[in-house]
């Protein structure tokens, strides 16, 4: 018994350790790839001869890159967003959970319901709509869609449920207005599921791949992902600065990764949250 | 003014500018699309012609369409079962062992979080001819035959579908443990001090229970692949879902059909048939697990 | 408080009134392309040297990937959110012109004498519609073969010495490819891209060599689906399918696989000369297209500027001053040395004759010929697609050939209709 169940053991760690070699190693095999040279690159050796920094210094400092343009793009349509989606999110939860009002089921469902509808068939009235309001090529024009969402709406409500009615009572006693009772009392006690929603959403803008494309037509305006899409083109692939350009797209990621470690997983868990 | 009345308007106040960009920015674009999608509407003329269920008829009767559609089915019915297969199979393990579970997890979720851009370059980067591609310089190396992978008609389609399983384990298998973990363990430990072998308790307790987050799953990958569309157009040459076609998801055909050749009312019914088929197949998963878990 | 806001208000008024001022002397016009870094470089040179001789107007270069360049043009213009002068492939002029992108070019600056004295008889010809002209361009691209000097030496080849003929191109192709011990090819004797130039070869270049005009006189009408087209199909699938000295998409693509050193020889553009002079460690040489029976072609392709349909004005005044000045000896003589394009006016061509990359693809130009594309892009797919068909899927080159030809025929009816 004991030596069958050491023997399934040790298999079990064999297995997961393959296959977690296969889940890292296009990372290593990258990272490894953006140390070589233009020559060295398509060399059949895996370890570079003489690993050096000169891509990244290619595509980040070099005059005419735009690669640090499309860095800053990225940040700021990802923080934008975040902030915007935890400040509407939260105070639609809010208010869906502590307050009682004619409609309010028809809304929630009205907002749920909107998880239904996929991006990609809203691309084509957001584009029309860009369009008529001269949206193109603008911050504005790539984060509008994700200026609030509805899965956060749905998130947060369920959290806002659990703060005690009394403690807002209280505060209504003591004279508080609505808007500071919500930012001073109830946001703080769901500080948790705040930050589950902001690095998910913050994951999720990073990443965005198919709105920014269609609205972002300038290089400079292009995100990180849209950017790299269109790396390579008429004059050849440049391998070793595609290789070096999706390092840089990931760095934030694994840095936000590694430390929120526990809230990324945990919010995978709690709720399924696609980014 | 009574109290109740005053709150609710300061409610009405907190959801107005939200219920402006929900009808706005969701409701509205959708409506307005199924009203275009019966009309000529191009970007290319001015004109807005009501066309019936021309448009509807045109994508139905074009073979790319019909090709886009049975790949996207391909990728969700081969995607969808064996990434929640290898989910369950991995979370199943993670779970028998003690020592370095977190990092194992950890690891696992990575290609999730990541850009699905950057991950598709690399891929295609592996994926490549001999002998600038590791894979088949890996292959070469065991004396094993090369594979043309994103440029073989035959082998294109589930080279990407690779990746996709590949990115969306992650997600499934954090999903899968953390529903384990729900699993009452004095249920399994009474059932194995009843002498029930492993895999009874398997098949008998731990599948059982895992039944909805399975239906879950299913869902969600379902319709995560039918909506496919980053990885097919980064991996195939000059984003067009080649080789000859082999690739092309529905998501992409949409892209084609609306972003280069701007025939929106076009596209716009491809994408409210893509739409119907993504509610369609959502609706018998429903039924189909309904009865097969009884909650 | 009351101090500020009325030092704000006379703030304010002063910089309208600056704002004002300073647009009344300026005018500022907008100029498209597509993003290749050496002419977007160029423009930006050119414009700087535009604006310090012409104060008076202000220049905005807009740029836009290759792949969707022609898409947001399309969705552009109509709109009005388009630019004051355009850089477009010659080969959608048609198109242009038919969906009213473009406005004649005013006929003080650009009377018809000056096309037929200043531009090659076949860009003068290409950039006309019912006797008028709508563009101007700066610069015409050929075809050449190229390849790579060491690749040649390594495999025992005199390294100045190119085939010269389409039997030498197949014998030296064979000599200079290389399989590992799987049978994989390694180095390409001969990169064949058709999504590259491939398809434009097969098009003007081997239908015209092996007798088959590709279009009759009007552009209308597909005319190679018959045992010559056939037969120019077959040369161009050979390469790949019986002598494997090359695949499409080897090592990404024809451009790559020849600057990482690992295709030997390609059939490329000019446009290419300052991309490949830029490559480290790269020796190459650039030769006429083979012969075949004595017969030659080449395949003539520009990017033309025209003004866009709705500039009036102070805006068509600068727009015009700058369309001469992008197109003047000066200008191309700079396009030469920075991009490798030809000039397109054969008398500054002239002057080049003596140089090794130059001289070689202006060779060509007497006995180019242009296309007149309707969907470039559709057009492209399509023969992208007859050789995948052939190639991974076994489908006999005839039958491929017959539908090509009538799917092609079917877009330009479409386009004409």
């Amino acid at each position: 018994m004991t030596t069958d169940r050491t023997l399934s053991r040790a298999s079990s760690y064999a297995l997961l350790t393959v296959l977690a070699l296969v889940m890292v190693f296009p990372f290593l095999w990258m990272i490894l790839s953006s140390l070589k040279d233009a020559t060295q690159i398509f060399k059949p050796a895996l370890l570079p001869s003489h690993p050096g920094l000169d891509n990244y210094a290619a595509i980040l400092l070099s005059k005419g890159s735009k690669f640090p343009r499309w860095f800053i793009n990225s940040a700021v349509v990802a923080c934008c967003t975040t902030a915007s989606v935890l400040f509407f999110d939260s105070l639609i939860g809010y208010t869906l959970a502590k307050f009682s009002f004619p409609g309010k089921k028809l809304i929630f469902l009205l907002i749920i319901s909107t998880l239904m509808i996929p991006t990609e068939m809203l691309v084509i009235p957001w584009y029309a709509l860009s369009r008529a309001f001269k949206w193109g090529n603008s911050y504005w024009g790539i984060m509008f869609p994700g200026m609030i969402s509805a899965f956060g709406v749905f998130l947060m409500r369920q959290f806002m449920s659990t703060v005690p009615d009394d403690l807002l009572d209280a505060a209504r006693i003591d004279g508080m207005g609505e808007l500071s009772i919500f930012a001073r009392i109830a946001l703080p006690l769901v500080k948790p599921a705040l930050g589950t929603l902001a690095i998910f959403n913050f994951i999720g803008n990073w990443n965005a791949f198919l709105w920014p494309l269609i609205i972002a037509s300038r290089p400079a305006m292009f995100t990180l992902p849209v950017g790299l899409a269109n790396f390579s083109g008429e004059a050849g692939s440049d391998w070793h600065l595609i290789m070096t350009g999706a390092t840089v797209a990931m760095v934030p990621l694994i840095i936000v990764f590694l430390v929120f470690q526990k809230q990324i997983i945990r919010g995978i868990a709690m709720t399924g949250l696609k980014g | 003014m009574t109290l109740a009345k005053k709150r609710a308007i300061t409610a009405y106040v907190f959801l107005a500018l939200p219920l402006v960009f929900f009808i706005g920015v969701r409701f509205g674009p959708m409506l307005y699309m199924m009203g275009r999608s019966l009309t000529d509407w191009s970007l290319l003329r001015k004109s807005n012609q009501f066309l019936g269920l021309a448009n509807f008829a045109a994508v139905l009767g074009d073979p790319v369409f019909g090709k886009a559609m049975a790949n996207t089915a391909r990728y969700a019915l081969v995607g969808a079962p064996i990434v929640i297969a290898l989910s369950l199979a991995v979370a199943l393990l993670l779970n028998g062992i003690a020592r370095g579970k977190g990092l194992f997890r950890l690891i696992y979720v990575l290609p999730y979080i990541t850009p699905v851009v950057a991950v598709s370059w690399v891929w295609r980067w592996m994926y490549q001819s001999p002998p600038m591609g590791l894979i088949n310089r890996l292959l070469g190396a065991l004396g094993l035959p090369a594979h043309a992978f994103i440029n073989n008609p035959k082998e294109a389609l589930y080279s990407i579908l690779g990746v996709g399983i590949w990115v969306e384990m992650g997600y499934c298998v954090t999903i899968f443990l953390a529903g384990i973990q729900t699993i009452p363990q004095d249920c399994i430990e009474a059932a194995r001090i009843d002498g029930a072998s492993e895999s009874r308790v398997l098949r008998s307790i731990i599948l059982p229970l895992l039944m909805p987050i399975t239906f879950f799953l299913a869902i969600m990958e379902g319709i995560q692949f039918l909506r496919i569309f980053t990885p097919v157009y980064n991996m195939s040459s000059q984003a067009m879902g080649g080789p000859l076609d082999s690739t092309k998801s529905a998501a992409l055909y949409i892209y084609q059909t609306a972003f280069t050749k701007f025939e929106m009312g076009r596209a716009a019914s491809a994408s409210l048939i893509l739409f119907a088929v993504i509610m369609v197949v959502t609706l018998v998963q429903v039924r189909f697990f309904d009865k097969k878990t009884n909650y | 408080m009351k101090r500020f806001r009325g030092i704000g208000l006379v703030l304010i008024v002063l910089m309208v009134l600056a704002a004002q001022a300073a647009t009344a002397e300026q005018v500022k016009i907008t100029y498209w392309q597509y993003f290749y870094q050496t002419k977007v470089e160029l423009m930006d040179k050119l414009i700087a040297q535009f604006e310090a001789k012409n104060p008076d107007i202000k220049v905005e270069q807009v740029t836009f990937p290759y792949e969707s360049y022609n898409q947001k043009v399309a969705a552009s213009i109509p709109a009005g959110e388009g630019p004051d002068v355009i850089n477009l492939f010659g080969g959608w002029l048609p198109m242009y012109v038919k969906a009213n992108y473009l406005q004649e070019l005013p006929k003080a600056a650009f009377p018809a004498s000056y096309f037929k004295s200043t531009y090659y008889p076949f860009v003068a010809d290409s950039v006309q519609f019912g006797g008028k002209y709508y563009s101007a361009p700066t610069a015409v691209r050929t075809l050449a073969l190229i390849w790579n000097k060491k690749l040649f030496k390594e495999a025992g080849l005199d390294p100045n010495v190119p085939p010269k003929t389409l039997d030498e191109l197949v014998a030296f192709s064979k000599k200079l490819s290389k399989y590992d011990a799987q049978g994989n090819l390694v180095q390409a004797g001969l990169a064949m891209q058709p999504n590259g130039q491939g398809h434009s070869y097969i098009r003007e270049v081997l239908f015209r060599q092996f007798g088959a005009a590709p279009y009759d006189a009007t552009g209308r009408k597909v005319t190679y689906n018959n045992a010559n087209g056939v037969a120019a199909v077959q040369w161009y699938m050979d390469r790949i399918m019986k002598d494997k000295v090359g695949y499409p998409n080897f090592s990404t693509d024809d451009v790559t696989a020849f600057k990482a050193q690992l295709a030997a020889m390609n059939i490329d553009g000019s446009f290419r000369i300052a991309t490949l002079k830029a490559v480290k460690d790269l020796e190459w040489g650039a030769a006429e297209l083979p012969t075949y029976k004595g017969v030659k072609s080449n395949f003539a392709s520009f990017w033309t500027h025209g003004i866009v349909a709705g500039v009036t004005g102070k805006k068509l005044d600068a727009s015009v001053k700058f369309l001469k000045f992008i197109t003047s000896p000066e200008a191309m003589e700079q396009w030469l040395a920075a991009v490798g394009e030809l000039p397109a006016n054969p008398k500054i061509g002239e002057k080049h004759k003596d140089d090794p990359y130059v001289s070689i693809f202006l060779k060509g130009l007497p006995y180019a010929h242009a296309t007149a594309y309707v969907d470039e892009a559709g057009q492209r797919t399509l023969f992208v697609n007859m050789i995948d068909e052939i190639n991974l899927k076994g489908s006999k080159t005839a039958d491929v050939v017959a539908t090509t030809a009538a799917q092609e025929q079917k877009l330009i009816d479409d386009f004409w209709k």
